[in-house]
Parts: C-alpha cells; sequence; structure tokens
C-alpha cells in the first residue's frame, strides 16, 4: 500500500467528517468522510482504511479502500486491488486493478487536447 | 446438487461474509464462445451502447467496452447474494434467500436501459429462490432488441463444475479464471490466525433445453449454442 507522501493534506483513520469538503490542493483520506468532496484540479487518495460516503469530483482519483458514492474525475481514476467502489465513475481515464470490486458504471469521457 | 442453504450457513457460521478473489496462481483457460462472437459483432459496428456485466469486476472486460467507445456497469450478483442479510425462513421454516431485498439492493436500474447484459454463468450457480426474480428484472431493464447471453453447464459437466470468472480477450475470446471464496483472517481462540479457503460456488442445478426455455419466456427469441466444453451458450432477445 502506498504511505501519503509528506506536504500532502491528511485525514487520518481515527477522524471522521460529516459535511462537504473542498480543496485546492491534493488530499490523502484513510479516515470516514459523508457528504462530498470537492478538489477540483487536485488528487484524491482513499487509503486502505479509508471509508467515504460522498460524491468525489476531483482531477485525479485512487481508491484503495472503500467508495461509496459518483466519481467524477477530469483526469483518472486508479482502483487498487483493496478497492471496494460503489458508484458511477466518470473519467477520462480509467486503471482497476484485479481484485478491485465495483458496483456501477464507467463512462469515459476523453476531452480533445 | 448440495443444498445452498446449508453451503450458505456453513460459509457464514460465525465470520464476516466471503471475499471473491481468483484462485491464487489460478490457471486463465481460454474458450472460444460463439455467443459473444454474434455479440461481438453488434458492439463492434454500434456506438454508446450500454452493456451489463454481472461477472466478477473485471478490468478486462470494463477496459475492452469503454475503448470501443461504451458504457459499462459492472454488478456482481454471486458476490452480492452472499450476503448475510438476504437469509430469512420460508413457510415451511426452511433457510431462504429473501429475492424482494435482493432486487431492492440490486439491479436497480431505469426501464430498458441495456442493449446487452452479460450472465455469464450467474444462473448455473445463483440460489434457486433468485433466478427467476433476477431474469424478470434483467427483462425490465434490457432494451427491446436487446440481447443477453448466458453460459449453462450440461448434465456432462459434473455435479463438481468449478464457477469461473470471465474476462473478454478480443472477438469471440474469453480467458475463464477458477473464483474461490476466501473468508477473512480471524484469530482463533488459541491466537493463531486463520483464513480459511473454501472452494468457489457450488453448482446448483443443471438446466435442460426446456427448462431454459421457460426461464426465458418473455423473451422474444432464444438461440442455442453447444460447445465441446459442456456448456450451452444461450443468446435470448428481448
Amino acid at each position: 500500500m502506498s504511505a501519503p507522501a509528506s506536504g500532502l493534506a491528511q485525514i487520518g483513520k481515527s477522524v471522521f467528517i460529516k459535511g462537504e469538503l473542498s480543496g485546492s490542493e491534493d488530499l490523502y483520506l484513510d479516515g470516514q468522510v459523508e457528504g462530498s468532496i470537492a478538489l477540483k484540479g487536485n488528487s484524491l487518495t482513499v487509503g486502505p482504511n479509508g471509508q467515504v460516503k460522498a460524491s468525489v469530483e476531483a482531477k485525479g482519483v485512487v481508491v484503495q479502500g472503500k467508495l461509496e458514492g459518483n466519481i467524477q474525475a477530469s483526469d483518472r481514476v486508479e482502483l487498487r486491488k483493496s478497492a471496494v467502489v460503489t458508484g458511477d465513475i466518470i473519467t477520462q481515464r480509467i486503471s482497476i486493478e484485479e481484485g478491485a470490486y465495483l458496483k456501477g458504471k464507467v463512462d469515459i469521457h476523453r476531452t480533445d487536447k | 446438487m448440495s443444498s445452498v442453504s446449508q453451503n450458505f450457513m456453513k460459509l457464514f457460521r460465525g465470520s464476516s461474509g466471503p471475499e471473491t478473489i481468483p484462485a491464487q496462481g489460478s490457471q486463465k483457460l481460454t474458450r472460444r464462445s460463439s455467443g459473444l462472437g454474434e455479440l461481438s459483432r453488434l458492439w463492434e459496428s454500434a456506438e454508446d451502447l450500454c452493456i451489463l456485466d454481472l461477472g466478477s469486476t473485471s478490468p478486462a472486460n470494463i477496459r475492452h467496452f469503454t475503448e470501443g467507445g461504451h458504457r459499462i456497469y459492472s454488478e456482481d450478483l454471486l458476490t452480492a447474494s452472499t450476503d448475510p442479510e438476504l437469509l430469512t425462513k420460508d413457510e415451511q421454516g426452511s433457510i431462504v434467500l429473501d429475492s424482494r431485498k435482493f432486487l431492492a439492493d440490486n439491479l436497480v436500474y431505469p426501464a430498458a436501459r441495456f442493449d446487452v447484459v452479460l450472465c455469464w454463468n450467474l444462473p448455473d450457480y445463483l440460489d434457486e429462490s433468485l433466478v427467476k426474480p433476477v431474469v424478470g428484472r434483467l427483462w425490465s431493464v434490457l432494451k427491446p432488441g436487446g440481447m443477453l447471453l448466458a453460459f449453462f453447464h450440461t448434465r456432462d459437466a459434473g455435479p463438481d463444475s468449478p464457477c469461473h470468472r470471465f474476462h473478454i480477450v478480443g472477438g469471440d475470446t474469453l480467458e475463464m479464471q477458477k473464483i474461490v471464496l476466501r473468508r477473512e483472517a480471524r484469530r482463533g481462540p488459541t491466537g493463531a490466525v486463520h483464513t480459511a479457503i473454501s472452494d468457489g460456488f457450488q453448482l446448483q442445478r443443471v438446466f435442460n433445453n426446456r427448462h431454459i426455455e421457460n426461464l426465458f419466456h418473455d423473451f422474444a427469441s432464444i438461440k442455442f449454442f453447444l460447445a465441446r466444453d459442456n456448456i450451452r451458450e444461450v443468446l435470448v432477445v428481448r
């Protein structure tokens, strides 16, 4: 499991947040969040202990834990082998490791560069 | 065939739900599929199809359809059917699965959503109490003219036929991978950690042609393809 890089905003595994989460930096989330997460232009990583019940909007999303909610990523979504995702995914690119669980839709929207 | 309820209780006694994983180092077998070949002509010539894959989450399948410009929905119904909260008792006091709750939590889509449904071997391994309700729901979520592909074992396949997951590798070719269920590791009374690994899903029944026709009697047409590996492929049209 990849550890968060130093200098990255982090939510530790003992933290529980309910509400709207937004920011303009990358976020490593290993706790519990219910609500919505908006990180336009930045990346969200849900760590192996992370439990998210929220809609997610970000540039990139990496999931190692549990995420229940729709994901909209302007660039890329990665589901690691321990990921358990329930929800629809809209993104430009997606990478799914063997062992990841997805219940939902995958819709690829490529933007012209 | 062994009782599903007995196997279900054995699987869940004293533990959390099982995790479905490919068997460690399991060999991937390749097979040609006439049904898949026929379907592939559809999705290679059309755009923006809506496809429902009812097997285990398959990165290969998701990649195959998204690169083809289609939308894919992934829903692992066999794993969903192992939810302990589905257990209930019927009028005779026998343990069965609650099909109403199952359909309240799964296959929840607007009517006529999908162009293609990939059932793979689902009807062969799904609990008896869920098969007909699931097929009924699939009829309603398929578009008129939409197609459903399912695989059924013949009697010659034998009662211990392992449950596989299917990956599309192109055209009419599939990779098959045996499914193994693994309970989460638990610490036993002596402090030692145990991880029980059991065989995958059990074959519930063998359908004959008449059973299959009855199962899909609400569909407009049905086509059978018999393969050498004791699999009967069925392509139905809503």
